[in-house]
């Protein structure tokens, strides 16, 4: 499990390769606010290569979206699978983010 | 449970690490059961993960001399793990909160037990030679 950071234009666009969960939360939420320190506003989190999440991963996007809010910025997710969008359904969390099917859309809607 | 085998019986120290390799026994031997793709690839791992933060984090304390134990029972209808902590136990029924309300849903805690009620058929909470977590999966 790890994450990469890559900017695609104003976008700082982070893939979660394996699972968020307990054991990992808080090297995402340390890298995305890094980024927000360094002055980036607009986040993309791309779900396309996780296989699942867990309370503290959720929890982990609800703060880090409240985070990035607070600097004027915006957090979005992309790519959820079927599995990802039961969770977000099942914690009304689907109603709390924008998400996009592709990444590609995701960065337009920015 | 009537014929019931035991699929993995296991113990491992408190620590958060150890996590990730239980849930992927757990989905490999949901698979191998042929129980239905999605309880295997999201009920499982995400209500067991769960379980087992629970138990490290808020049961043992994270404290490396304890140990979690972990058994995983089959039969034709049901597929159930035991959690087991060495800590005080909690009551489940008082412990929940409805993560989905106005005033919780933009809180970072709070959603565990909930999700492991919803992608469980049935969570119990007991204490039997330690703090039991039982969960069981229907096919």
């Amino acid at each position: 499990m790890s994450f990469s950071i890559k900017k695609q234009g104003e976008v700082v666009v982070v893939d979660v390769e394996g699972q968020l969960i307990v054991g990992n939360r808080q090297e995402l939420k340390q890298k995305v606010l890094d980024e927000l320190e360094k002055g980036e506003k607009k986040f993309l989190i791309d779900f396309s290569q996780t296989g699942y999440i867990d309370s503290s991963g959720l929890g982990v996007l609800v703060s880090l979206s409240k985070k990035i809010r607070e600097q004027g910025g915006e957090l979005r997710l992309a790519n959820l699978n079927d599995d990802l969008q039961t969770l977000f359904e099942l914690t009304k969390l689907d109603t709390l983010f924008q998400i996009s099917d592709t990444r590609e859309r995701a960065l337009e809607s920015f | 449970m009537g014929g019931a085998r035991v699929a993995f019986d296991l113990s491992i120290p408190s620590d958060i690490q150890y996590i990730e390799g239980v849930v992927e026994l757990a989905r490999q031997r949901c698979r191998e059961l042929k129980f239905p793709a999605q309880k295997c690839s999201l009920n499982v791992p995400v209500a067991l993960s769960e379980a087992l933060s629970n138990a490290i984090l808020r049961g043992n304390l994270s404290q490396p001399h304890k140990q979690v134990r972990i058994r995983a029972i089959v039969d034709d209808d049901d597929l159930v793990f035991e959690i087991v902590d060495e800590g005080d136990g909690f009551d489940l029924a008082t412990s929940i909160i409805d993560p989905t309300t106005i005033e919780n849903i933009g809180k970072e805690e709070g959603r565990g037990l909930f999700l492991m009620e919803r992608l469980m058929d049935r969570v119990e909470s007991f204490v039997n030679d330690g703090n039991v977590v039982r969960l069981t999966l229907r096919r």
